[in-house]
């Protein structure tokens, strides 16, 4: 089976003499669907920021895509990043834009027409539930509404992965079930290959699923 | 609209340094005009015993653009009737050639000095004549005018600089944020930073428009042009082609550097 993401001996920190991740070595498989869970604090974060770039292996070797990321070049990098779509714990919306352009951002990025990005943009505002939201500014929704324009964001350029960090983290219910439902059908529909940094991994899930645990930097699957 | 009030910041700091290198070029201009004026009137008379071409004046100074003989017929034959044939042959001998000099330029004090120093040490020249108080008030009033402006404009283009320092910071605290989250769908630079561009050309066409029309009521009102025509100047204050060209060139040169600096400040980051 293919591979979407295999580290070894992976090495993590921001400052040279520190570790986060310590000679972690793994493998993600294309199309599964994976968990990640760990105290706070235990380095989550900063193993899904390896994912997309933004922080570079200290030490060993990291792969996505197919795709060294040790001094990863900018266009590579940018390269990469438009077949992958994240959702963080901060929404990181465009506050000046609006939701119906938030949700456009990676067709933008991608070069499709207006027409093409318009139609797929209403498509993902229906799927979650704000069809009626996408003149308004990220600032006048809830957190749990700017969270679901994230998740349609995340969704919109049909990535091969999908990255989502505590992203139902304090949302309220009905929130974390349309993004649940989102993520899994992603995964059993188009076979997009979905990392989750959560908590709690929620008990309605049903698909199948890795899960792998944080501690002490060391990184290890649970059966 | 949230950002227009720094977008008239950045269109008048723009206007500002447009305004104040149109003044020193127009001031140039008038200057220019008025030397003109000058060196047509200005001339330089030569007394030499011998006969000098316009290209040996040529060679004792580059100043000299051309030389024009002095016809001293006239003055002979007015004598005519009260000297005796001979005497006046002898005079026609004996009597210098005069020239006047006209200058390609108008001079300085120090070029008229050095251009009368060279003359008088040619050989067969006797005297020069210059005018040394065409230098006149008016002249001297310009020049220090023109100062003035200088040290006017180079103290607006500092205090302007400081402005648009001040504009980027706060584009570059407005805008990271975006730039920042397109960068992690995978926008390139330009992408990141077309927005910025944008702004910044439409202010720089927008502050050369309002340059264009301040002018343009400057040259309704005519006061300008009447104040110069009383010292029989007639210039061009603002050129609309070549001028709002120019301007628009600075402008959009301005602008363009300063979001070069903050979307190159924002990578760095990164
Ligand atoms: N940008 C950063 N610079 C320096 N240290 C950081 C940075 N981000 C996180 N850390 C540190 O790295 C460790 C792991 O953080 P993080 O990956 O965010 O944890 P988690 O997501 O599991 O809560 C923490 O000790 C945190 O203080
Ligand atoms: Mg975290």
């Amino acid at each position: 089976m293919d591979k979407v993401i295999i580290a070894e001996n992976l090495s993590l920190s921001y400052k040279e003499f520190e570790t986060i991740i310590s000679k972690a070595s793994f493998a993600i498989d294309a199309g599964s669907f994976v968990f990640i869970t760990g105290a706070s604090g235990s380095g989550k974060s900063t193993l899904l920021k390896s994912f997309y770039g933004a922080i570079e292996p200290r030490a060993g070797q990291l792969m996505v895509g197919g795709v060294k990321m040790s001094r990863i070049s900018t266009s590579k990098l940018n390269f990469l990043r438009r077949h992958i779509g994240i959702v963080f714990q901060d929404y990181k919306l465009i506050k000046e834009w609006t939701i119906e352009k938030n949700v456009m951002l990676p067709l933008i990025i991608s070069g499709y027409t207006k027409d093409i990005s318009s139609s797929q943009v209403q498509k993902l505002l229906g799927h979650v539930k704000l069809i009626h939201q996408s003149g308004k500014f990220p600032l006048e929704l809830s957190g749990g509404e700017q969270q679901r324009v994230a998740m349609a964001r995340a969704l919109a350029h049909n990535p091969i992965l999908i990255l989502a960090d505590e992203p139902t983290g304090n949302l309220d219910e009905y929130s974390s079930q349309v993004i649940w439902n989102l993520l899994e059908g992603a995964n059993t529909q188009l076979k997009t290959t979905v990392v989750v940094v959560t908590h709690n991994i929620p008990s309605s899930i049903t698909v199948p699923y890795k899960h792998y645990h944080i501690e002490m930097g060391n990184i290890h699957e649970i059966a | 609209m949230k950002s227009l009030k720094n977008h008239i910041s950045l269109i008048i700091a723009l206007f500002t340094v447009l305004f104040s290198v149109q003044i020193y070029v127009a001031v140039d201009r008038t200057i220019e005009a008025y030397e003109n004026r000058l060196k047509n009137d200005y001339s330089i008379i030569v007394v030499s015993n011998k006969t000098l071409s316009a290209a040996e004046f040529k060679a004792m100074d580059s100043i000299i653009e051309r030389s024009e003989s002095i016809a001293t017929d006239q003055v002979l034959e007015r004598l005519q009737g009260e000297m005796s044939k001979k005497n006046l042959d002898l005079l026609k001998l004996t009597l210098p050639k005069f020239y006047r000099l006209y200058l390609s330029r108008f001079p300085t004090p120090q070029e008229i000095s050095k251009l009368q120093k060279r003359l008088q040490k040619h050989s067969s020249i006797e005297r020069v004549e210059g005018y040394a108080q065409s230098h006149d008030t008016v002249y001297k009033l310009m020049l220090l005018f023109k100062d003035v402006v200088q040290i006017f404009s180079i103290s607006i283009a500092a205090v302007t600089s400081l402005l648009i320092l001040k504009e980027m910071r706060l584009w570059q605290f407005q805008h990271a944020e975006r730039m920042s989250i397109m960068a992690l769908f995978g926008a390139p630079v330009w992408l990141r930073s077309a927005v910025l561009f944008r702004l910044a050309i439409v202010d720089a066409i927008i502050a050369t428009i309002v340059l264009c029309l301040a002018f343009f009521i400057i040259e309704q009102y005519g006061w300008m042009d009447l104040l110069l025509r009383t010292v029989g100047i007639s210039i061009e204050l603002f050129d609309f082609v070549n001028d709002a060209v120019r301007s628009l060139l600075i402008a959009l040169g301005v602008s363009i550097v300063l979001t070069l600096m903050i979307v190159i400040g924002n990578e760095e980051e990164e």
